[in-house]
């Protein structure tokens, strides 16, 4: 089966849960001739060489300066020029902000199936299928595409193992693709946002406070905690609508899905909502005062207690052990 | 200005999730229906437009069953002008790609100069429908908006992605515009908002009066989910209580370390 994977960088770094769609790409391809990833951006041709093992004989590159900068239609057509390239019946990325960008619009303009953060993914016959979650975790979905030329998937990440087999040569092809007019859409700037820590999605480690926290000054004894242990700070619907945090920090249903090592939840109640979008953490760790508070049923460990008196101590104690 | 809100009827963020007993769906008899909460935040954003510029018409589309009706209406009570419901009698189940065929055709029909959505539904995760009818109509879309200034036939658009970054576009109307949290704030609805939205004009629409054969787009649905399971129970964990606070995290400390390795 002719699989094509498509490989994210931001400043000429590889994103690297791209590793692990070429991964499953190289194991739905079957062979390595099979299987080949497309690069896009300007001076990117180089990173080929880091995806050398992994599965794919060809890397199709669309090195330009009009890629430097993600833009949705540059990139859609850079994808879509290297799925004709290869002649890719199975399109592979990653449920990023790139891929989940990118995937749709080019499902669309191909008349094609798409499944979108799968968790699983098999092949069998022509037959795509995987598993992914809905309603942020509540509800594990079965998908299939069984039909149409091409067949569109993006996985989450950190869920598929990145293996290097030594099989695939990562050869580069160049290619080239057109870009929209400027008048269209352009890129004007990618630049930093206000936050300087992890992105909560992507953070190993976090602490999260909830209405009990009672104001947003004392979200510092958080901000404690996550300096000592390198953790990234988030809150409750319930903490964000009181103004004690910002939007970005709301983990849940309609804030971010995270999935991290560690969760820490400070006065936290554990809302349906709000464990929609933590219950995936590897070790969760629940201090409240309440003990029927429904945290503690996804907690690895809980104290009942005040989180003022608590968490303090948690940062003494961690700070001793990590310094 | 005219612009057109596409929104879509999700289950409660509070509600549970109830797989039915032979795991062929989502058990939907009890649970609250609310308007996507995202998409509350693309309604906000047409609305502040048509406002700033005096006059024009905020259009809340859905492509959804009767019961949808009474969602659109909210939307009205909040600013929406116009409602217009598109029946997806026989399509309940059909895949993001044909939802979007649907809305492309409705949102052709009334030709727009802006079109907004949320950034993505809460119910399937998928974030496809409104990149999907911008590919189809032709234009251009950013998504996962969170600051947005439209100047003539302009917009300048930011787009939050991971690590904290931002990317800022400039981008030709028309286009669609997925809404993000940080947008703005929805307003609430004012009673005589609620009265007015009764009386304010509302089209029921099937697919074939937009020219879309639904049979024909059934057969070529390409996207099936086929059952739910749920989620793997979390093993009980320990829950310390009526210790000495300093005990407590000492336990959890070392649990951490030595049980959980992750510290």
């Amino acid at each position: 089966m002719k699989v094509l994977v498509f490989l994210e960088q931001r400043d000429g770094k590889l994103k690297s849960s791209s590793l692990e769609a070429l991964s499953l790409g190289a194991k739905l391809a079957g062979s390595a001739a099979d299987c080949a990833a497309v690069l896009v951006g300007k001076g990117v041709e180089g990173l080929a060489a880091q995806v050398k093992g992994y599965g794919a004989d060809t890397v199709h590159v669309v090195d330009d300066a009009a890629f430097e900068k993600y833009n949705p239609l540059a990139y859609a057509n850079a994808v879509e020029a290297a799925i004709k390239a290869h002649g890719a019946k199975i399109v592979l990325g990653v449920a990023s902000p790139m891929g989940r960008d990118v995937f749709p619009r080019l499902a669309a303009r191909m008349d094609a199936g798409i499944a979108t953060d799968l968790t699983s993914c098999e092949l069998s016959g022509e037959k795509l299928s995987g598993v992914k979650p809905m309603y942020s975790g509540k509800a594990l979905a079965k998908i299939e595409i069984a039909s149409g030329n091409v067949k569109f998937a993006t996985i989450r990440p950190n869920v598929f193992p990145a293996t290097q087999t030594g099989a695939g040569n990562a050869a580069v092809a160049k290619l080239s693709a057109s870009a929209p007019a400027d008048s269209r859409i352009k890129t004007i700037e990618v630049r930093k946002g206000a936050s300087t820590k992890a992105d909560l999605t992507e953070a190993t480690r976090i602490v999260s406070g909830g209405r009990s926290l009672a104001s947003a000054d004392n979200f510092k004894i958080l901000n404690e905690l996550a300096d000592v242990i390198g953790a990234t700070v988030g809150a409750s619907r319930a903490a964000v609508d009181s103004g004690y945090a910002t939007h970005d920090m709301q983990v849940g249903q309609t804030g971010k899905t995270v999935n991290p090592t560690l969760y820490i939840a400070a006065g936290v109640s554990g809302s349906i909502q709000h464990m929609a979008g933590m219950r995936t953490s590897k070790v969760i760790v629940a201090i409240n005062t309440d003990p029927e508070a429904p945290i503690f049923k996804v907690a690895s460990y809980g104290i009942v207690g005040d989180l003022f008196k608590v968490v303090p101590l948690l940062t003494a104690k961690m700070k001793q052990l990590l310094t | 200005m005219k612009v057109l809100v596409l929104v879509k009827p999700t289950p409660d963020t509070e509600s549970k999730i109830r797989i039915s007993a032979d795991g062929s769906k989502i058990e939907t008899g009890d649970v609250k229906w609310i308007i996507n909460p995202y998409d509350e935040y693309a309604i906000e954003e047409a609305v502040k437009i048509k406002e700033k510029a005096g006059a024009g018409d905020v259009i809340v589309a859905c492509f959804g069953s009767d019961s949808a009706k009474e969602l659109i209406v909210k939307a009205l009570a909040v600013g929406g002008t116009r409602g217009l419901l598109v029946s997806n009698e026989g399509l309940e189940t059909a895949d993001s790609l044909t939802v979007a065929k649907v809305l492309a055709k409705a949102v052709a029909s009334e030709s727009p100069d802006l079109v907004f959505c949320g950034r993505h539904a809460i119910d399937d995760d998928n974030m496809h429908v409104g990149t999907m009818v911008a590919e189809l109509l032709g234009w251009p879309h950013v998504n996962v908006v969170s600051k947005l200034e439209v100047t003539g036939k302009t917009a300048k658009a930011e787009r939050s992605v991971e690590g904290g970054m931002v990317e800022v576009y400039e981008i030709g109307l028309p286009c669609v515009i997925g809404a993000d949290k940080a947008l703005n704030k929805p307003r609430y609805a004012s009673l005589p908002g609620i009265m007015q939205a009764k009386k304010k004009p509302f089209d029921l629409k099937k697919p074939g009066d937009l020219g879309v054969d639904a049979a024909a787009l059934k057969a070529g649905v390409r996207t099936v989910v086929t059952g739910f399971t749920n989620p793997p129970e979390k093993p009980a964990g320990k829950v310390f209580k009526g210790e000495d606070v300093e005990v407590m995290v000492d336990k959890v400390v070392k649990l951490l370390r030595e049980e959980a390795k992750v510290i």
